[in-house]
């Protein structure tokens, strides 16, 4: 692997593409092209599990969707070997309940197909740096899974209630991510770093993840039922 | 008939006649002799009716006139005129036993299983004499489509009739001992079937073989449960052999009851009865069950495929041959396949069926937007809502001005994608549409174009509501507009028309 990493740029991140579409896998891997280094690829859960073990990539590209059981899956299993692997969620369409459960399984974010290339490499490289991304449409899904939870005295106090809240920063933040901005847009509409909106970010997908599972599961019901 | 005198009949005369009577034809077979002469007796007795029409029918003898009342003649007339006029046939296609309910249902225009349970009835009723009347019925009408009759093939089959002789006696010896022990009902209820296996017999050595099948399927259970090989037959013999001590002791502890003994006695024989009967015919209810289950089954995939494919080719199918068909245009083509994917979405993902435009919720109102302004204008449009209300003259108008924004901005902005935001929350109402276009000086616009601007102000204003444009030359544009939620009558009586920015 050190004589693949020769012929690399410096600092491309090491990717694993998970699609059941091998088309897709193909496609992206050309456009991809030596923006990131693909280490491999695998269509199913089982053997995405076994392949990211062999070569513990830095980031995982995901498909939410895959025929074994869904990218939450490869996820879980994952995580519980290897913590440092980071995944980014990609796929067509997805019921956002889909896309959140994947969000709070552990990916770093989620972003849909239509991504154009250098956006593509643009989210591989952040969250392989640590950051969160988050597409106009999830940010959209994470402002609804929080807006309709009941309000905080309507339930019983969960161990740490901030998790189970968005502060009004961060839902500025997410509004102007669903509508399309950049992390250098929000930065400078808000008159914020860009630094304080990846950490804002960050805050929400940690919350996202550790919220009190009792709200979002409602969230997905309801939205099921309507 | 026409002209043979009778004219003056109640339209007797004019009764078509296309094929004889009786519709079936008799063999003297077994089953046949001392029966056949009378084909009425027949006709009627199959299906549990007294013959009353009798001589309404007749070929060859016109009756008199004043023989037969006339209401019998109109009911006669009535009677020959249901059904499809096809001779008597048994329907091997829509049988329980022999066909032969399918086949007088059809032949009468009744329904099948009226027929089927007049039959049961009659049955009852008659102490089981109609059993033997169906089993000669199976003899004596041929399948359809065929002429010859079981009855005429049997008549060759000497080994047959031998033994459906031997295992009739052997049944009638075996009612005479049970009788002799203990005269039941049920020993009367069985004298007749000492026919019916007679006829059984012979039906099952010389139906066709196209019922042959059929049959063997049906004993099939009583051979093997769905294996076969050496221990499938073994304990198939056990089974049998089983079913037949127990059987034999049931109902042997039955007939050798006398009345006074104790009251548990023949429940012990029922017991046993019963016992023998379950290990001999369950397999015949698990197969029956399993049929049912498998076949309705079947039935609701067939049906949930057939929904998937109309709706795909409605859908999906036809988007495809448009998009080959426009392979040299890709703007007609990118705008075809988003049409699509939004359409299957809203089936996938919220169950919306594609062509259903009913426009009830505000997330909705935001979508026909998307549509609208995609279809027409052919720039892509990127939703997100978040949440949903339902709609009101308020966020109707909200939606109005947000559609009259979206449009500008698929018109003047010349961005490639326009983001459309919408966000219910407990207070107000928020949309905020943006592009990344030419965009324009706020303070220098021109006069059209100020024009729609305020339209979309003064809408809002009008309802309590804001509009914030936001635009500078080449930084894109924004608008956001903000509707109060379940604006009080405070907001209504005192519009603050033109003066919020």
């Amino acid at each position: 692997m050190s004589d693949q990493a020769a012929d690399r740029p410096a600092g491309a991140p090491r990717v694993v593409l998970v699609d059941d579409h091998g088309l897709f896998r193909s496609g992206v891997r050309a456009e991809l092209g030596t923006r990131v280094q693909v280490v491999g690829e695998a269509d199913d859960v089982a053997p995405a599990i076994e392949l990211i073990g062999q070569t513990l990539p830095d980031v995982v590209l995901l498909d939410v969707h895959l025929p074994g059981g869904g990218g939450q899956a490869v996820i879980t299993e994952v995580k519980r070997d290897h913590p440092d692997v980071k995944f980014l969620a990609l796929s067509a369409s997805d019921a956002p309940e889909d896309v959140i459960a994947v969000i709070r399984a552990g990916a770093r974010g989620y972003v849909t197909k239509t991504i154009s290339t250098a956006d593509l490499a643009d989210a591989i490289k952040r969250v392989a740096d640590g950051d969160a991304v988050f597409s106009h449409r999830l940010a959209g899904f994470v402002l609804d899974a929080f807006a309709s939870a009941p309000a905080l005295d309507a339930v019983k106090p969960s161990f740490d209630p901030e998790l189970d809240q968005l502060t009004t920063r961060e839902r500025e933040v997410l509004r102007l991510i669903a509508q399309g901005y950049t992390y250098k847009e929000v930065a400078r509409e808000l008159f914020i770093s860009g630094k304080t909106v990846e950490s804002h970010v960050s805050s929400v997908l940690r919350k996202l993840q550790l919220s009190s599972r009792h709200q979002l599961t409602r969230w997905a019901a309801e939205r099921r039922l309507t | 008939m026409p002209g043979s005198g009778s004219a003056g009949n109640h339209g007797y005369v004019q009764e078509p006649r296309e094929q004889p009577w009786p519709p079936f034809r008799f063999a003297s077979g077994p089953g046949g002799p001392g029966m056949s002469d009378d084909p009425h007796w027949h006709g009627a007795g199959w299906q549990g009716q007294p013959p009353r029409h009798h001589g309404a029918g007749r070929q060859g003898q016109p009756p008199r006139h004043g023989e037969v009342p006339d209401w019998v003649m109109h009911r006669a007339r009535q009677w020959r005129q249901r059904g499809d006029g096809e001779p008597l046939r048994r329907d091997p296609d829509d049988r329980l036993i022999g066909g032969i309910a399918a086949g007088l249902g059809e032949w009468r225009g009744f329904s099948p299983n009226t027929v089927r349970i007049a039959l049961a009835v009659a049955a009852l009723i008659s102490d089981g004499w109609a059993v033997p009347f169906y089993v000669l019925g199976w003899l004596l009408i041929p399948v359809k489509g065929q002429e010859t009759t079981i009855a005429q093939r049997a008549r060759h089959d000497s080994r047959g009739v031998v033994l459906a002789l031997a295992l009739s006696s052997l049944l009638a010896v075996f009612l005479f001992l049970a009788g002799a022990l203990n005269d039941t009902a049920i020993a009367g209820f069985c004298w007749p079937q000492v026919f019916s296996l007679a006829g059984v017999v012979l039906i099952w050595r010389n139906a066709p073989d196209s019922e042959r099948a059929g049959m063997q399927r049906l004993v099939q259970p009583l051979e093997s449960l769905g294996t076969s090989g050496k221990a499938a037959k073994r304990a198939t013999r056990l089974r049998i052999a089983g079913a037949a001590v127990l059987l034999a002791i049931g109902l042997g502890w039955l007939f050798s009851l006398h009345g006074g003994l104790a009251l548990l006695k023949p429940l012990g024989g029922f017991l046993f009865a019963a016992a023998g009967l379950v290990l001999l015919l369950g397999p015949w209810w698990l197969r029956i069950a399993r049929d049912l289950m498998v076949e309705r089954q079947a039935r609701a995939r067939a049906e949930e495929r057939a929904d998937i494919a109309s709706r795909v080719h409605d859908s999906v199918l036809q988007t495809l041959a448009l998009i080959q068909r426009r392979a040299d245009d890709p703007q007609a083509v990118v705008q075809l396949a988003r049409a699509q994917e939004r359409e299957l979405r809203s089936w996938l993902f919220e169950g919306r069926a594609p062509g259903d435009a009913d426009v009830s919720s505000f997330a909705e109102g935001i979508r026909q937007i998307q549509r609208d302004v995609e279809a027409r204008h052919g720039v892509p449009v990127e939703v997100v809502t978040v949440g949903d209300c339902p709609l009101d003259e308020h966020t109707s108008a909200l939606l109005g001005a947000a559609r009259e924004a979206t449009v500008n901005a698929a018109k003047w902005s010349g961005a490639a994608v326009i983001s459309l935001f919408a966000e219910v929350e407990p207070d107000n109402v928020n949309i905020a549409v943006r592009d990344r276009g030419k965009g324009f000086d706020p303070a220098a616009v021109p006069g059209d174009r100020k024009g729609v601007a305020e339209s979309i102000r003064g809408r809002m204003s009008r309802h309590g509501g804001e509009a914030i444009v936001q635009s500078a030359p080449g930084e894109g544009t924004k608008v956001t507009l903000t509707m109060p939620r379940a604006a009080g009558p405070a907001a209504q009586a005192a519009p603050s028309e033109g003066q919020r920015r």
